[in-house]
């Protein structure tokens, strides 16, 4: 642990508050990710991890290695720039896939999911005036 | 000081990334249906994937990056391939 007494104190500052923030939003994508109700709610959970919590560690990565290696490491910005390419496809692919299985009628629905030909609503009464 | 900082909050970034990693793998375990469970199995990767670029911070060892990144891109692969057979029925038509 040796390379941690050579850092500057406002860098440890620094790098300590970025990390808290990382790993207490990961935390909390989870706990959403576990107390939220219903699939299409619960998908939108881990993203505070998925952004959120790789962006301040990332950041945190990269400055600590940079001052403590005395060179420029940036390395890490291929872990942020892949997290920010593959997260949309792969959640977009997963709400699509659930979709697809709710609207199948013999799987049997747990979810509430409108139907894909949704009927015109009934226009027959007119606007009231308050 | 300025190490003992860094100490405590790496420490509680590890104790926070691994209760995360707990409950999307509570996650996994309960379902209820299969796209949960694919979306526990996710969230597991890349709280790994947090977890290990902390554990090289903390180690002061920059070849925990590259776990990191095949982590991620095993998710990536992973996650696509899971919902692709989800939505179809099988990965490649």
């Amino acid at each position: 642990m040796m390379h941690l007494e050579q850092l500057p104190p406002w860098a440890a500052i620094i790098i300590a508050l970025f990390v808290v923030i990382g790993a207490t939003l990961t935390l909390l994508g989870g706990v959403g990710l576990v107390r939220l109700k219903s699939f299409y709610q619960r998908l939108h959970a881990p993203t505070l991890g998925y952004s959120y919590g790789t962006l301040p560690i990332i950041l945190a990565s990269m400055l600590m290695f940079s001052l403590t290696e005395q060179r420029l490491v940036v390395h890490e910005l291929m872990i942020g720039m892949f997290i920010l390419i593959t997260t949309p496809i792969t959640l977009l692919m997963l709400g699509r896939a659930a979709l697809r299985r709710d609207r199948d009628r013999k799987l049997g629905h747990d979810e509430i999911v409108p139907p894909r030909n949704r009927p015109e609503p009934p226009t027959e009464e007119p606007a009231k005036d308050a | 000081m300025t190490a003992e900082i860094l100490r405590f909050a790496l420490g509680y970034a590890q104790i926070a990334l691994i209760l995360a990693l707990a409950l999307a793998c509570w996650r996994m375990l309960i379902g209820p249906r299969a796209q949960d469970r694919v979306l526990g199995l996710d969230t597991m990767y890349i709280n790994a994937m947090l977890l290990f670029l902390v554990i090289g911070m903390s180690n002061g060892n920059v070849f925990f990056f590259e776990g990191a990144l095949v982590i991620a891109v095993l998710g990536f692969v992973t996650t696509v391939c899971a919902a692709k057979f989800l939505m179809r029925g099988e990965v490649i038509e």
